[in-house]
């Protein structure tokens, strides 16, 4: 029988597995995914970022109750945290195609899981901030 | 046989480099293309502001107002600026990346859709901060 290490008619692939991919360094396996998420997170955040847009200009001079009024209302604060995920996941990915061109070994292993602790961060923070808009806005409507 | 890789004096002959970015003249294409990388980064830093913001009105009038202040100083509105360009120019690179997907765009007129990816990041920048400071005005 012939050693399935033999490749040597030049034909046949070797059937082994090779060392790199043993050792993690070869596909993460999830390329595909997440070229498909980064589309799809691209696609929400330019829908979101031009409505957004026009709310962050109606922002510019309010006072506070007419602040949390505004990003307190579900028009705003919905279509709001649903562009903080999308952002978030978007930018937690791009980051990490970023890091993984440029930084190797455990430097970029290490970058890599502050990278997603970074975004969840970001993320968590903002949809808390939302939240709380939210219930003071919907505070404000019941004492009324 | 060998004699391909020696010179005349039968020293090496340097290897044939592929084109790489120390040696290549900049084309608009590769430069956008660059922008799109570094605008993404930018990005992450007014996400950073813009959630500093939302944090201050979600903790109450105090810090609002500190907030309001800090966003109206005109340093911090050149930064906010810069980062609105950066914003569109990504998001228009984003369009030239989905018109890629979608098949298109790899012809002659990549050019043309790379000039506009800059030149629309600018136009637009400044017609919506002309709105904001004519809102703030009125
Ligand atoms: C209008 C909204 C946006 C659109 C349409 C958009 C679109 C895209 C697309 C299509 C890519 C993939 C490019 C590639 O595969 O080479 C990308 C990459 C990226 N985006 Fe965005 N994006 C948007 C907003 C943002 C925001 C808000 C951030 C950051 C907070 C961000 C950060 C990044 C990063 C870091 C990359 C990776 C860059 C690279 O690999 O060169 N993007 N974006």
């Amino acid at each position: 029988m012939r050693d399935p290490r033999d490749n040597s008619d030049g034909f046949s692939a070797p059937h082994r597995t090779s060392l790199k991919t043993i050792r993690g360094l070869g596909s993460a396996r999830s390329g595909t995914e997440h070229f498909i998420q980064q589309r799809f997170t691209a696609l929400a955040n330019f829908v979101l970022v031009i409505v957004l847009a026009f709310v962050a200009i109606a922002m510019s001079g309010r006072s506070y109750t007419e602040a949390v009024a505004l990003i307190g209302s579900p028009w705003v604060a919905v279509p709001l945290a649903l562009a903080i995920i999308s952002v978030c996941l978007h930018m937690k990915i791009g980051v990490q195609v970023v890091v993984e061109d440029y930084v190797h070994g455990l430097a970029g292993l290490t970058l890599l899981i502050l990278n997603a602790v970074f975004a969840a961060l970001v993320g968590g923070a903002a949809l808390f901030a939302v939240v709380k808009i939210l219930l003071a806005a919907l505070s404000v409507q019941v004492a009324e | 046989m060998a004699s391909a890789d020696l010179d005349a004096n039968g020293g090496r002959r340097p290897r044939p480099l592929s084109p790489h970015l120390g040696i290549y003249r900049p084309i608009v294409t590769m430069v956008m293309s660059i922008m799109h990388r570094v605008t993404g980064m930018m990005n992450i830093g007014g996400l950073l502001l813009v959630v500093a913001y939302l944090l201050a009105l979600a903790a109450g009038p105090e810090s609002f107002a500190t907030a309001q202040a800090f966003f109206g100083h005109w340093l911090v509105r050149v930064v906010l600026v810069a980062f609105t360009w950066s914003l569109i120019h990504h998001a228009l690179g984003g369009v030239r990346h989905a018109i890629w997907d979608l098949g298109h765009g790899f012809g002659k007129e990549r050019e043309n859709l790379a000039w506009m990816t800059l030149a629309g990041s600018i136009l637009i920048t400044v017609a919506l901060w002309a709105l904001i400071v004519v809102l703030e005005v009125i």
